[in-house]
């Protein structure tokens, strides 16, 4: 048989494959439509969340009032820097040490003042810009503890690995089981739809708190993080932060009996999370409503949480809301899973 | 908590009824699977469920389950609706089944065996069910034999009042079908209820105590195997090739049915009619005589075969 005609023959079984699949994608309208929404979704997020002029390169907070017009002071007509007002002093710089904001000024006086972290690239470049603009600025110490950018991405970067690992991981398995007939088989037996959810989610959790913690520590070593304060609390952070992700997940995974759909929907959720939820940037001086949306996803409350611990020391009181609301929402979601929850394919 | 023992249950006379079905009916958007069915399952007896493919019985026996609601109509188990004492107290063998990947024969007895509070210990149903050289092996590295006998030892480990059995040996090889049959033979020797549907005849008249047969998702007939046979035949069953069958014959006026190749026809006065047959010049070379069973019956019934 000559190459051309094994040529031929492959390709007609590869297009004989090809058109089977995309019919049964097309056929699939659920699923359809959440694949092509996702794009449409996500084009939506970025237009709301990065739409407008450009985003600011850096986040400046202030004390007092911005004197008008602007240019009375040179370095606030700078571009591509957002000005945050601050009420306190104190909270102010808690911002800067934290990263959240790059430099703080105190309008108030003359000559300025500022607070600023040297070792801080942004906070670097914005003193840069700053005492360009007004030489006779005067940098205060900041006192306390001041963290590096890296010690407030780090748990953000743990914590988007727990999303994944719990929101992915315990749907995808549902709905296999949904699909291939083995939930029908389970619930022929007395166990309830609540006590099915509640062992996947307990499963899941172990694979989740075991990933990160290889990661805490692996991570951890090679950047020398400090964690300021309790990691046995960091661990109750983890526990209940898993718990709420796996649970929301399987929301998602309680009538679908396609990988595709709950794949979609898996996204749409994951996407306003990672990107409000403050994995990469600090929402300070965003829009309210934004800080409001990013207050639902559970991931918010375990970064906040872990941020808290990790640098400022807090202890179980300080991060006392948080962890009620990953608690609550664990079973809120565990509830409506149950609720919505469906043996067969629908 | 989990107890390693049977439930205790009480005897129950032949007369008792189990499970009740009553003015079922299923609608679906274009058709009527199951339409109007009533009928009673006695404690201890083998009941069977017969009917064509699309027939309407694995709708019929999932809305028995609980796996399906009925569109109107009731189903009672010891008098009430379904419930968790049914739940507790039923083993259920799915016409498809898929069972959790990665483990072994043990580990699927052990995790179903861990859903109930009462039953069966995992080592009498693997005696029970003949899977004592199966235990370490993956589920899916079984035969279709050896996944049934498993499947079957899931149904058992809650040692369940009644035990359905949807379409169990489809599939099977008729080596594996006969070690089935032997299965449920010893499982009916211990006086449980079982509710079988089926389209194998030989399989519903060795195992059923009574059977129901169904047709476009209605009942048409009820009762014993032996006792619906000697009601609707009184006669003998007389088969022929079709090519034996003459222009003579065809021409006597005699009812015969014919499909797939042959001919067959029931009298009641078998010498006369071979008689008849001779002088009508019919080759009585590859004449078989036997007994009408079910299969005759769904045919006299429905005028199709019931693989059909």
């Amino acid at each position: 048989m000559s190459v051309f005609t094994r040529l031929r023959r492959g390709s007609r079984r590869l297009g004989a494959v090809w058109h089977a699949r995309n019919l049964e994608f097309v056929r699939d309208r659920t699923s359809l439509i959440f694949t092509l929404g996702m794009p449409v979704a996500i084009v939506i997020a970025m237009a709301l969340i990065f739409g407008g002029p450009p985003r600011p390169l850096l986040k400046v907070g202030y004390l007092g009032t911005l004197p008008t017009p602007s240019s009375a002071y040179p370095f606030l007509l700078e571009r591509y820097i957002q000005f945050v007002p601050e009420s306190q002093q104190a909270s102010g710089i808690h911002y800067v040490s934290r990263n959240d904001l790059a430099l703080l000024l105190d309008l108030r006086q003359r000559p300025v003042r500022y607070w600023a972290i040297e070792d801080s690239p942004t906070g670097y470049v914005a003193e840069k810009l700053l005492l360009q603009a007004d030489p006779t600025a005067r940098r205060l110490p900041m006192g306390g503890t001041v963290s590096r950018y890296i010690d407030w991405l780090f748990p953000g970067v743990l914590g988007m690995n727990m999303m994944f690992t719990c929101l992915m991981g315990a749907g995808y398995v549902v709905v296999r089981y949904r699909k291939n007939g083995f939930l029908k088989r389970l619930s022929a037996t007395p166990v309830s739809a609540f006590e099915f959810l509640s062992a996947q989610v307990l499963s899941r959790l172990g694979l989740a708190l075991l990933i990160t913690v290889i990661l805490y520590v692996g991570i951890g070593a090679v950047i020398h993080f400090h964690n300021v304060g309790s990691t046995a609390l960091l661990l109750l952070i983890a526990v209940l932060g898993s718990l709420s992700l796996i649970a929301f997940g399987l929301i998602v995974a309680a009538r679908f009996a396609s990988e595709e759909v709950v794949g979609g929907l898996l996204n749409l959720l994951t996407w306003p999370m990672m990107l409000l939820s403050g994995i990469w940037f600090s929402l300070e001086g965003s829009p309210r409503w934004m800080q409001w949306l990013a207050q639902l996803f559970p991931l918010t409350h375990i970064l906040q949480a872990a941020r808290a611990v990790t640098l400022d020391g807090a202890g179980f009181t300080g991060i006392g809301v948080d962890l009620a609301y990953l608690a609550g929402t664990t079973l809120v979601f565990l509830g409506m899973g149950a609720f919505s929850f469906r043996w067969r394919p629908e | 908590m989990i107890i390693d023992e049977p439930r205790v249950q009480h005897p129950a006379a032949a007369t008792d009824v189990l499970l009740g079905v009553d003015n079922l009916v299923k609608r679906y958007a274009d058709n009527t699977a199951v339409d109007g069915v009533s009928f009673q399952v006695r404690a201890g007896t083998c009941f069977g469920l017969l009917g064509p493919n699309g027939a309407g019985k694995t709708t019929t026996i999932e809305i028995m389950e609980g796996i399906l609601a009925p569109t109107s109509g009731v189903v009672r188990y010891r008098g009430a609706p379904l419930g968790e004492r049914f739940r507790a107290e039923a083993g259920i063998l799915f016409q498809k089944t898929a069972l959790q990947d990665f483990l072994t024969v043990r580990q699927t007895l052990n995790l179903f065996r861990g859903l109930y509070d009462h039953g069966l210990p995992v080592a009498e149903v693997v005696r029970l069910c003949a899977l004592e050289k199966l235990l370490a092996r993956d589920n899916k590295k079984l035969s279709g034999g050896q996944l049934q006998r498993l499947l079957l030892g899931v149904a058992l480990v809650n040692d369940p009042a009644i035990l359905f059995l949807d379409e169990p040996t489809t599939g099977l090889d008729p080596q594996a079908r006969r070690m089935f049959w032997d299965l449920v033979q010893s499982i009916k020797a211990q006086h449980k209820t079982i509710l079988l549907t089926t389209h194998y005849m030989e399989e519903a008249q060795l195992l059923c105590d009574e059977i129901v047969i169904m047709d476009h998702g209605r009942i048409i007939a009820q009762g014993p195997p032996q006792s619906l046979l000697r009601q609707h035949f009184k006669a003998v069953l007389l088969e022929l090739p079709s090519e034996d069958w003459s222009a003579q014959a065809r021409a006597l006026g005699m009812g015969f049915f014919e499909a797939a190749g042959r001919v067959e026809l029931t009298t009641n006065d078998l010498e006369g009619t071979l008689r008849t047959l001779m002088q009508a010049g019919v080759s009585l070379a590859h004449l078989t005589i036997r007994p009408p069973n079910l299969e005759d019956l769904f045919l006299e019934l429905t005028g199709k075969d019931l693989r059909s």
